[in-house]
Formats: C-alpha cells, structure tokens, sequence
C-alpha cells in the first residue's frame, strides 16, 4: 500500500515535471513588412532567437503592412499578439494614450539602452517612459542614376540652384528627373519634408507638425513656392499619381528617370529591378536656405508589446534581442539600413556608411511627415501635397482647408 | 418572339448575325482574355513593360503552381470555402422556416416581417460595419471563420426569405390543407409535403448565395485581420501588395479567386437563372 | 389564398391554437439572426453618431455636432456629387442590358453558350474586376493607352485626372452590372405574350414601334427590378473605389460608403462618430430607394 503511494506520487512527479519540460511557451510576434529584404532579415532573427531559446514556441505572423495599419486597431483590443512592429513617435501616441502599449522602460533600464539607444531615445519616448524598442533606422535623400548622370557630364548638386540646373539638363535631354509614385501619399510627404526642412529648418517644421504654425504661414508658402517651382517646370514623373512607389521604380530603372527622393530601404528594390551599385549613387537634398543647419529625415521601426499580450516576459526577452548589437548589425546589413544601437557596425555598403555620415552630422532627426503630425491631419496634409504636385495653382485653397483642419484636429 | 427571329430574315442577315455574334463576345470578354493572356506571361515581359501585348512564352503551368506555391493562396481558398458553404446552408435553412411562415399563415405582422426582411437586403453595409465589428470583437468572434458565417448567415436571410417566402406562395394550398384535414402536424407538413417541392428554387438560391457571399470583398476586410482566416477576395489584394510587380502572378491568383461561382454557375446554369428572377418578377 | 388563424379563447382547442403559435416557431431563428446582426446594428451606428469616438478608449457625447462638421466638410460634399454620378450614369446598364439582350434573343446554334458566356463579368468578384480595370486604365502598359497610342493620341491617365476618374470607375462598374440586366431582360423576353406579337404584327407593327408600343409594356417587371438593383448597387459601391483608387487622387473619387470607412476605420482614421454619421446619411439616402421599392411591392401584394 505504501508502495503503492509512493509510487503514485513518482509518477505524478515525473508526469509534471516531463510535462513543463516539454511545454513550450508560445510567444506570438507580428511583422508587418513583406519586401523580399525585410521579410528575410526578420525570418533570420526569428530563427536565431528561437535557436537561443528553446523553451519558447515562436510564433512569426508577417502581413501586408497597409493591411497591418487598417488591423492594429482591432487586434491590440481583441487577440492580441505578444509582440508586434510598428511605428515611434506620434504614430504610437494614440495607443499609449489608450493604453494599449506596454510600458517596457524596464528593458531600457535592464540592457544600457538609454546610453547605446541615445540617439532614437527621444523618438521612443512619452511623459518621461519608453513604450517600444526600434530595431532599424534609415535615412532619406536623394539617389540618382550615376552613370546617366556622368554621360551628361552633371554632378551632385549642393545648392537649389545646382539642383534645378541638373534637373534642366536632364529634362532637355528627354529624360524625367524625378521620379516619385504618389498613389500611397507618403512618398509626397517626404519631398515636402526636405523641401521644408531646407527652406525653414527643423525648429518651423516640428512647430508645423505639432500644430503651432498655420500652413498659410508665410514660412510655409515659401516651401511650397520652391517646390512650385519644380512642378511646374514638369520635373516629376507624369501620372505619379496612379503609381505606388514600386512602380515608379521602373522608369528609374530603365533610365527613363534619373533622380528619386527616397528612403534607403528602396536601395533593394533599385537591386532587385537589375541595376548594379555602379550605376546608383546618393547625396543629401540640397541646401535651400543659405545658413539653415542641415536636418535630416530618419524613420526608425519598432516592436512593441500590447497590453493585452499573453506572454509578455518573452516578449521582452524579444525586445532586448532585437536591440543587441550583434542582432542588430546583421539585421540591419539584410534590409540596407542603419542600426540604432551606437555599439554596433555598420554595414560595409557605399549608401549605408553614407547615410552613417550623413545622420550623425545632422543638426536635427524628423521622424517623417505621417509619424510627426497627428494621424488626421497627416491624411489631409498628404493628400494635400499630391493635390498641390498635380494643380499647383490650387495652393491658397489647399493651405486654407489644410489651417481649417489643423484647427479641428489640435484643438 | 422579339426581335423578330432571325430564319425570317433573309440569308445574308442570318449569316451577318452569326458572324458578329462570336466578335461581339469577345470584345465584351476583352478584359477576362487579357488578364488571362497575363497569367501566362513571364516575367521578363512584365519587365519590359510587355505586359497587355502576345505573350512571349506561355508558362501557364509555372505561373499557377508559383502562386499556390509562394502565396497563402491555397489557405485563402480554403478559408473561402469554410466560409461559403456553411453560410449558404445556413440562411437557406433559416430562410425556408421563415419563408414557409410567412407564405403560408395570415396574421397581422406577416406583412410587415416581410417587408423589414426584403428592406434588409438592400441597406448599405457601412450602416453595420462598425456595430457588427464591436460585437464580433466583445463576444470573441472576431478573425474566426464562424464569426464571418455568422454575420454573412444573417445577412443573407432578408434575401433568402424574400425568395422562399415568394416561391412557396405559388404553390397550390390545397396540399397544406389536405394535410392538415388529414390530422399531420405542422412541422411534418413542412418537412414532407412542401420542402420537396420547393427544392428547385433551393438549389437556385444556394448557387446564388455562395456567388454573393464568395465574391463579398467588404466584410472579408472588416472582421479579419492577418492570414489566418481570410478568404481569397481580401486575400487576392493582399497579393497585389505583396507582387507589386508581378502582374502576371496577380492575374493568376486573381483567375483562381474567380473560378469557384464560375463553375458553380455553369454547372447550375439554369438555376441561377431561375434563381435571379423568379425571385424578383412576380408572374 | 390563406387560412385566416385566430387565437381562439373559446374552443380552448389546443390544435387550433397551436396553428396560430406555429408561425411563430418557423420564424424565429431567423428573426433572431436578423434582429442581432442587421436591425440592432443599425440603431447602434445611429446612437454613434451622437459620440466622438475613436474605438479605443471613451466615447464622448457630442450630440448633432458630427452632423454640423459633415455639412461643412467638402470631401462629404465631393463624395456626395461622386454617388449622384454613380446614380445617373449607372442607370446606362438598364438599356445596355435590354439592347444585348434584345441583340441576343434569337434561336441560333449555341445561342445558351453566348448567353452564359456574356452573363460571365457578373459571376466574378467586383475585386477582380477592379484590378482587371486598373491595369485596364494604367498609362504605362495599359491596353487602353495602347489603344490611343494606335490610333495616334497620347494616353490619357485615367485615375489619375479628378475630372475623369469617376467615369473610369462607374464604366469598370458597368461591366458586371449590363450583364446582370441582361439576364433579367432575357427572362423577361422570353415570357412575352406571343399572341399578343402576332395581333400586333398583323396591324403592320414592327421594328422601334413595336418595342416599344408592344413589348416593352410587357418588360415592365424586369425593368423595375433592374432600375431598382442598379441604384442599390450604385449608391453601395464600395469594392470598386476601394481597389481602383482608394478614393483618390486626393479624395475626387470618393463615395459615401468609402469615405465612411475612411474616416473609421482606414490608416489614419479613428473617427467612429463622424464614420456613423456619414453612414447613417448614406443610409436615409437609400431608404428613400427602398422605401419606393417596398411602396410598389406592397401594391403588388393588394392586387393578389
């Protein structure tokens, strides 16, 4: 009878314990971006952080990223992953405010990351807390076709004047100078921005985004009044319109189109449409204002961690994974852009070590036009750039409805 | 007959007719040949910008397995059938119980039942899109497959009851009464004289209930989010944003998505015919 | 004809009056169904519209103040100008199906294979068909620039021109919508009176006259039908701007129903009150329609 306890009880024991020795905990990450590159990078990270943790089950979901921002709003309520990318700035503060986002300031604290994440702190962080942690960063700027660019014996241009010249060249040569793909409207944003950042410098742009200038501001006419000057000399693309930034690609490809304004993740693309590194070249948007310190456009992606997520210690164990400077390095060498952590390398590419340059002498870091304004105002903003490129004489009555708007909006 | 049979008509016309008539179709089916025509294109066409013109090559087994194989394209289709078929034998049920109520007894509110059901089916569905999406997430049934049958089961009903409720009035009462004379109950008169003879416009409705509910884009957007449990019309898009450039492989899954209510329709021709306006033209 | 029930106090017969409680038994699941996912649904988005919400944290009660916004707000003005379009042109679908249908009622080999065949653009998704059009209207590579470069003119993009873009999608919209039509006037045909042709060809009528003094009298059930489906559909799209333009460029091709998905649930909406109240107006709009539909099968009902 004792026997027979004893016995029980062994087993019971040895049931329990191979039981939570085999059970794996799920730890569900979404992602959101499905370009060749990207989609690689995160698949690698993926495996080795499972390689280095096998009692964790992961579970990589990777969807289309427009899709991605339409559902985020449902699943961070109802099913909610453990961990899952999306965007700094004030593209989160709506899910702070709401309390969707997880505090993760303690991961800061834990792996040195106020100190090796100096430089994107700012961005990551609201009342004095971090709620996410990025993984990647990029800068933005012009790339252009080197080699049409030497057969017509032009160089790069560092000045408004220079610019417009090159462009003048090209054009009378048959050729587009900028390409650019306005039918998902942030690719019109990102000329504003420079063209903003250049004319009037960060200080008025970030005003501009949090709501404290009017765009009838006469500051903000002169921007529009020196891109004005680019439409209508007819240096965009025609029809950019009904075209996604991927198809403007083509004509930059098949050298129907020297110049395109851009960030470094497009670098992969130009690749992938059959051109070499030979052939492309960068340089930072020209100076336009005389004197303005140069301020640069660099977006950073993150993960973050819902509320609402089941498994939220192996979500930080992610986090702190993907901010690692060995993680980070070889991550960010796959997609082609700039790692956030200072310890480590960058990527022995000609645009990456560029970009390197180019964002650490930068007087000031904009987060892009759609992550530093308000979600409402970005849309109306957006759309009211890709109206202005293609009826520039509609400008007052757009900077009018745009003031109507902001007034709504950050009341 | 009008226009007036063309035999009357002297050779020449007879002849004419019959000539336009295959030229006529194939302009009206231009847009189906030319994305068809994709489908089967390389990709070094796409590239060139060939993408509308003759085909340089016709890979038409390689285009269609690359897209089973490098998309969820087969989970979509799956995800599309798990959806449909339920839902169509569940509005079809529940439209017959309410049909046969509404045909076949008289009291005050039959009427007007009938009414809120046909208005039912033509209301805008953006009237419905944020409360339906709040309950499907409250009650758990958001991005299931059985939240989405659900919503598209009763959805659906206002259709199918209008159609039954139509159907089964035509049929002599006399079988009813007969049955009743003879002491059978209710149910069993439903069951075993009446569901027979309705079963033609059964089928015809259960052939344009899973058209309708396969082909529906919105609600496919509005209760699911990732992969797991969208059907192939929300997943044809997320492919045109993952191919950007791909048309060929687009065109192709775009076809697939297609071909279920193709078949179907062939298949059941004349029922769907049948289906689309005996429901709606009182003779 | 019916059996008249009547709850029946004196008989206190439990067969008479189970017959009056049956109906009830048949209806309610699918009273229920429809009671919890389309009538009560249709309350709440009204009720919405009365809030600021923004679906993840309080609503805030606003009272009419979405509506005084929606009344100055020129994108719900374009959106409306857009679904008035909709209405007008889609209505061509009505003719253009009674002409193919007319074009294909004749007795030929294979006529059933034509007919099928030409129903076709119907059966498939109105995404597909969507996509098929945008590539159809692209300026690049699309067969329509195509055409205007063979014939010497230069392609015109389409969904890219604020003027144009509308037209673009309603004539995409067309396609499946003529079909539909089509059939039910081919229905239709086929059951014109033949006796009443053969009176009306031995008075000499014939051709234009006789359609339309003879026949289309006759059509006048699938006319209805059709009239009806086709402002349904058109002030319904939805899957057609979605896919073609998503409303652009910036906004001139929006649609209420798109515009409220806009502004409720898309990238940078979060606006659920101000989305219901544009669905509740799209929604009075419609019941005008349905309201006249409802109104002519009621008339209907008496005549039987």
């Amino acid at each position: 009878m004792y026997n027979k306890i004893k016995l029980t009880l062994v087993s019971l024991l040895s049931v329990i314990l191979i039981s939570s020795a085999s059970f794996a905990r799920d730890l569900v990450i979404t992602f959101d971006d499905m370009n060749p590159g990207p989609k690689a990078a995160f698949e690698n990270a993926i495996a080795k952080f499972q390689k280095e943790n096998p009692d964790i089950n992961v579970i990589a979901n990777n969807g289309d990223r427009e899709e991605h921002k339409a559902a985020i709003r449902n699943f961070l309520i109802a099913d909610a992953p453990d961990v899952t990318s999306w965007y700094p700035g004030n593209r989160m503060r709506p899910f702070v405010k709401a309390g969707l986002f997880e505090d993760v300031s303690d991961v800061w604290d834990a792996n040195n990351f106020h100190e090796d994440l100096a430089a994107i702190k700012p961005t990551m962080t609201i009342g004095g807390r971090q709620w996410g942690v990025p993984y990647s960063y990029y800068q933005w700027g012009v790339y252009y076709r080197k080699d049409i660019f030497d057969e017509l014996g032009l160089f790069e241009p560092n000045t408004w004047v220079q610019f417009k010249y090159v462009c003048d060249k090209l054009k009378e040569n048959g050729i587009t100078p900028i390409t650019i793909g306005t039918k998902y409207l942030w690719t019109a944003a990102g000329v504003f921005d420079y063209i903003n950042l250049r004319t009037n410098g960060y200080k008025v742009h970030n005003d501009l985004t949090a709501g404290k200038i009017k765009y009838t501001d006469p500051r903000i006419k002169k921007t529009f009044e020196y891109w004005a000057e680019l439409v209508n000399a007819g240096y965009f693309l025609e029809n950019h319109s009904s075209m996604s930034w991927q198809d403007a690609v083509v004509p930059f490809a098949n050298g129907e189109a020297a110049m395109y304004v851009m960030g470094n993740f497009s670098v992969d693309a130009y690749k992938n449409a059959g051109l070499s590194y030979d052939q492309i070249d960068f340089f930072p948007f020209p100076k336009i204002t005389p004197g303005v310190p140069r301020a640069e456009e660099a977006p950073a992606d993150a993960f973050f961690i819902p509320t609402n997520a089941k498994n939220k210690r192996d979500a930080k164990k992610w986090l702190a994974f993907v901010a690692r400077p060995d993680v980070q390095t070889e991550w960010n060498k796959t997609i082609g852009q700039l790692p956030i952590n200072s310890k480590a390398q960058v990527a022995d590419d000609k645009f990456i070590k560029q970009g390197f340059e180019t964002l650490n002498s930068a007087a000031g870091l904009a987060q892009f036009y759609d992550r530093d304004a308000v979600a409402e105002m970005a849309a109306a903003g957006m759309e009211g750039f890709q109206e202005f490129m293609m009826k520039p004489d509609r400008l007052d009555k757009i900077l009018k409805r745009l003031d109507k708007i902001q007034a709504k909006v950050y009341k | 007959m009008f226009p007036k049979p063309i035999h009357t008509f002297p050779l020449k016309f007879q002849l004419m007719y019959k000539i336009v008539l295959p030229i006529v179709l194939i302009i009206w089916l231009l847009p189906l040949i030319a994305i068809f025509l994709t489908s089967v294109r390389s990709a070094a066409d796409i590239n060139t910008g060939n993408v509308f013109g003759w085909p340089s090559q016709f890979l038409l087994i390689e285009n269609y397995s690359e897209v089973f194989r490098r998309s969820k394209a087969i989970l979509y289709l799956k995800n599309s059938f798990l959806i449909t078929i339920p839902t169509v034998i569940l509005s079809v049920s529940l439209a017959c119980l309410a049909g046969y109520a509404l045909a076949i007894y008289r009291f005050r509110w039959a009427l007007p039942l009938f009414f809120i059901f046909v208005a039912g089916n033509f209301i805008p569905f953006q009237i419905l899109m944020i409360p339906v999406r709040d309950m499907s997430v409250s009650t758990g049934l958001y991005n299931t497959i059985s939240g989405q049958v659900l919503f598209h089961a009763a959805f659906q009903t206002g259709f199918c009851t209008f159609f039954m409720r139509n159907f089964i009035k035509a049929l002599p009462f006399e079988l009813i009464e007969s049955g009743r004379i003879e002491g059978v109950g209710e149910a069993k008169i439903f069951l075993f004289i009446v569901l027979p003879l309705v079963r033609p416009a059964l089928a015809a409705l259960a052939v344009l209930i899973f058209t309708f509910v396969w082909n529906d884009f919105f609600w496919a957007t509005v209760l699911t989010q990732g992969e797991s449990v969208k059907p192939i019309t929300a997943g044809v898009r997320s492919l045109n944003g993952q191919y950007v450039n791909n048309w060929h492989l687009v065109s192709a899954a775009s076809l697939c998505a297609a071909i279920p209510p193709v078949v179907m329709f062939f298949l059941m021709q004349k029922h769907f015919i049948a289906g689309l306006t005996l429901g709606s033209i009182k003779q | 004809m019916e059996q008249t029930v009547r709850f029946n106090e004196n008989k206190r017969n439990y067969s008479e009056n189970k017959l009056a409680f049956a109906p009830l038994y048949f209806l309610l699941p699918a009273i229920i169904f429809f009671l919890i996912y389309v009538i009560f649904p249709i309350f709440q988005s009204v009720w919405i519209s009365f809030y600021e919400w923004d679906g993840l944290g309080e609503a805030q009660w606003v009272g009419l103040a979405n509506y005084v916004e929606l009344f100055d707000d020129e994108y719900f003005y374009t959106s409306l100008k857009n679904n008035f379009i909709w209405l007008i042109m889609y209505l061509l679908a009505v003719p253009m199906g009674l002409f193919i249908a007319l074009f294909l009622n004749q007795v030929v080999f294979g006529i059933r294979f034509y007919k099928s065949l030409f129903f076709f653009p119907f059966v498939i998704s109105q995404v597909v068909v969507g996509l098929i059009f945008s590539w159809f209207y692209n300026p690049n590579f699309g067969l329509l620039a195509s055409i205007f470069l063979s014939i010497g003119l230069e392609p015109i993009a389409i969904l890219s021109d604020e003027d144009l873009v509308t037209y673009g999608i309603i004539f995409a919209g067309l396609w499946p919508q003529i079909a539909y039509c089509m059939i039910l006037y081919l229905t239709g045909l086929s059951n014109v009176s033949k006796d009443l042709m053969e009176a009306a060809r031995l008075d000499g009528a014939k051709g234009l006259k006789m359609l339309w003094h003879v026949v289309l009298p006759q059509l006048r059930p699938a006319t209805f039908i059709s009239v009806v489906v086709t402002v349904i559909g058109a002030l319904r799209s939805f899957d057609m701007v979605a896919i073609m333009t998503e409303g652009g460029p910036y906004g001139s091709s929006n649609v209420l129903a798109y515009y409220m998905y806009e502004t409720a649930l898309s990238e940078y909406g979060f606006r659920l009150g101000y989305g219901s109240a544009i669905a509740t107006v799209l929604f009075f709009i419609m019941l005008v329609y349905i309201g006249y539909f409802l109104w002519r099968l009621y008339k209907n009902e008496r005549e039987v």
